[in-house]
C-alpha cells in the first residue's frame, strides 16, 4: 500500500472512542459494571414469597373475567365522565396558560428576567408529579374533580409551555427575521412567524396532554380528586375484581382511540 | 436616498464585522455589493433595517436618523424598506397570499392581521404584484409546495407590497440555478427600474453583480475596498477584493453577455 514517491498510508482505522482519556474510559466502564453487580447483590428478593404469589395473581387474573359492566352502583359511567370531562377542561386550561409562559420561556423570544421567571414556572410545575399536586388540591379545594382539574392543569403547564418553548427555540430564524423586517408589531410577529412554525407539533402534543391526563385523572381519582379512579380502587378493596376489568377495559378503549385521533391530526395538520 | 456614515459593528464574540462604512446611495440607483463570505455583506444591510443593531455611525433613510429610532418609529421606518432574504426566507405553512400580506403588516392593526381581513387596496395590489411576477394561479398554494424561483417571487412581493423607497436584497440567488438567478435579478431590476427604487444587492456572482446594476461596492474585512462602475472591476481590483486568482476569464464572458442580456431586458421592458 505504498505509492510512487515510497509514502505508506496505515491500513487499518479506528472510530475514536467518545471519551479520548483512556484512564477515565475504562473507570467509568468497570466502575458502572462494578456498581451495577453491587446493586443487583444487594435488592433482596424474597423468591419464596413471590413463587407464592404467583398462584394468588393466576386467581385474581380469572376473577378478571367475564368484565362486569353492569355497573350495579351506576358509578362506572358517571366517573368515566367524570374522567373524561376533567382531562379535557384541565387540558385546556392548562394549554391556554402555557402559552404566555411558553412564549416567555423562549430564550430567542423574551428578555432575560422574564425568561428566568417563566422557567422557574415550568421547573416549579414540572417537579411535582400530579399526584402530589392533587394531594394538595384536595386539601385547598375539597374531594371532587375541582381539585383533580387544578392538579392536571398545573402538571399541563409544567409539560405544555416546556415544549413550546423549546420548539420556539429552535423555529426557523430567517421566517422570523423576514416577517420582522416588514415592521410587524410583536403580536403580529408572533401570528405570522412563529404560530404558523410551532402549531403543528402543539397540536399533536396538545393530543398527547389530553391522553396523559385522561390516564392521570384515574390515578387522581385514588387521593378522592373525582374522576374514575376512586371507583376503580373501591372496586378492588371490595374484591370485585370483574368491575375492575371492566373499568381498566373501558379506560384502555379510550386511551387507545385518544392514541389513533392524535397520529390522525398530525398527519393531517403537516 | 440613503446615507451611511462610519457604520461600525462589533459583535459581541468580538469579531469586527463593520469597520466604519460610509456609503450614499441616490434616488432610484441600484447598487451591488460584493464580497467574499464574512466581508460583513450581510451585517451591512442588517444594520439598516436593525435587524442587527450597528454599534456605531448613523444611517439616514432620506431625513430620518435609523440608528436611534425607538420601536415604535422603527417600525415604521421598517415599512420603508423591503427586504428580500437568500433562501427567500418565506413563513413556509403559511400561503402565498398571507405571505405577501405579511408585507403589510406594518399598515393594518393586530386584530385585521389575525382575521386575515386587510383592506380592498391591499389585496388588489397583492393581486397585482402576483400577476406581474406570473404567480396569480399560485395565490392559495402553501408556500413550500413552490419551486425555489416562484419562493424567490413571493419573497419580491412581500417586499413590494411594503410599498417602500428601498430595496435590501440579502443573496437573492444563492439557492438558484444559473438561468432562474438571471430571471430573478433580471426582474428585480425592472421593478426598480418601474417604481424608482433604490437597492442594495448583496451578492456572491460578480457576473450578475455586473450585468444587473448601476454601481458596484467591493467590501473586504469590513472595508469598502471598491466602489464605482460596474466596468470598472478590472482583475486588480478583484484581486484587491477577493484576493489573488485569475480573473480573466470572469471578465471577458461577462462582456460577451452583457451585450445578450442588455437586450433581452429591454425586451422584457417593451413585454410588460
Amino acid at each position: 500500500m505504498s505509492d510512487a514517491a515510497g509514502t505508506s498510508y496505515p491500513t487499518r482505522w479506528k472510530k475514536p472512542p467518545f471519551i479520548k482519556n483512556s484512564l477515565l474510559r475504562w473507570s467509568i466502564i468497570v466502575g458502572s459494571a462494578v456498581y451495577l453487580a453491587a446493586a443487583i447483590g444487594t435488592m433482596d428478593v424474597n423468591w419464596t414469597r413471590a413463587w407464592e404469589g404467583l398462584p394468588r395473581g393466576v386467581d385474581m387474573m380469572t376473577k378478571f373475567f367475564p368484565p362486569n359492566f353492569a355497573d350495579t352502583r351506576g358509578v362506572i359511567f358517571d366517573g368515566i365522565l367524570e374522567s373524561i370531562w376533567m382531562a379535557i377542561i384541565a387540558t385546556i386550561g392548562g394549554i391556554i396558560l402555557s402559552i404566555p409562559i411558553g412564549l416567555g420561556a423562549a430564550r430567542n423570544l423574551s428578555p432575560r428576567w422574564v425568561y428566568l421567571l417563566c422557567r422557574f414556572i415550568v421547573a416549579a410545575s414540572r417537579t411535582f408529579p400530579e399526584i402530589i399536586l392533587a394531594i394538595f388540591a384536595v386539601k385547598f379545594f375539597g374531594f371532587g374533580p375541582f381539585a383533580g382539574f387544578i392538579a392536571l392543569s398545573i402538571g399541563t403547564i409544567g409539560f405544555f409551555a416546556k415544549l413550546l418553548a423549546e420548539d420556539i427555540e429552535n423555529m426557523n430564524k430567517s421566517q422570523a427575521e423576514a416577517v420582522r423586517a416588514t415592521g410587524s408589531s410583536w403580536f403580529q410577529w408572533i401570528n405570522y412567524a412563529v404560530q404558523p412554525q410551532v402549531m403543528p407539533r402543539m397540536i399533536g402534543l396538545a393530543m398527547y396532554r389530553l391522553d396523559i391526563n385522561f390516564r392521570e385523572s384515574a390515578v387522581v381519582g385514588i387521593i378522592g380528586a373525582g374522576g374514575i379512579g376512586a371507583h376503580l380502587l373501591t372496586s378492588v378493596q371490595r374484591y370485585e375484581y370483574d368491575t375492575t376489568s371492566a373499568i381498566l377495559l373501558v379506560i384502555i378503549v379510550i386511551v387507545m382511540t385518544l392514541e389513533y385521533t392524535s397520529s390522525y391530526l398530525r398527519k393531517w395538520v403537516q | 436616498m440613503l446615507r451611511l456614515e462610519n457604520v461600525r459593528k462589533r459583535y459581541k464574540t468580538g469579531d469586527e464585522a463593520l469597520k466604519g462604512v460610509t456609503l450614499e446611495i441616490p434616488d432610484g440607483q441600484v447598487i451591488a455589493l460584493i464580497g467574499p463570505s464574512g466581508a460583513g455583506k450581510s451585517t451591512l444591510i442588517r444594520c439598516v433595517n436593525r435587524l442587527v443593531e450597528p454599534t456605531d455611525g448613523k444611517i439616514y433613510l432620506a431625513d430620518t436618523e435609523l440608528t436611534t429610532l425607538p420601536p415604535g418609529a422603527l417600525r415604521k421606518a421598517r415599512r420603508r424598506m423591503g427586504m428580500i432574504f437568500q433562501e427567500y426566507a418565506l413563513v413556509e405553512r403559511l400561503t402565498v397570499m398571507e405571505n405577501v400580506m405579511s408585507g403589510r403588516l406594518g399598515y393594518v392593526g393586530f386584530w385585521q392581521s389575525w382575521f386575515r381581513k386587510f383592506p380592498k387596496e391591499d389585496v388588489r395590489e397583492a393581486y397585482r404584484l402576483l400577476d406581474r411576477v406570473g404567480l396569480m394561479p399560485m395565490a392559495d398554494k402553501r408556500a413550500d409546495e413552490l419551486s425555489g424561483g416562484q419562493r424567490q417571487r413571493v419573497g419580491i412581493c412581500r417586499a413590494l407590497i411594503q410599498n417602500p423607497d428601498l430595496l435590501l436584497v440579502d443573496e437573492p440567488t444563492a439557492s438558484l440555478d444559473p438561468k432562474t438567478s438571471r430571471q430573478i435579478m433580471r426582474l428585480i431590476n425592472e421593478l426598480c427600474a418601474e417604481r424608482g427604487l433604490a437597492a442594495i444587492i448583496n451578492i456572491h456572482d460578480v457576473l450578475l453583480a455586473q450585468m444587473y446594476s448601476q454601481r458596484v461596492v467591493g467590501l473586504k474585512l469590513g472595508e469598502i475596498v471598491y466602489d464605482g462602475p460596474p466596468d470598472g472591476l478590472t482583475p486588480d481590483v478583484l484581486t484587491e477584493i477577493y484576493g489573488e486568482e485569475d480573473w480573466e476569464a470572469t471578465i471577458e464572458k461577462v462582456d460577451e453577455e452583457e451585450n445578450g442580456d442588455t437586450n433581452g431586458t429591454q425586451n422584457a421592458e417593451a413585454v410588460s
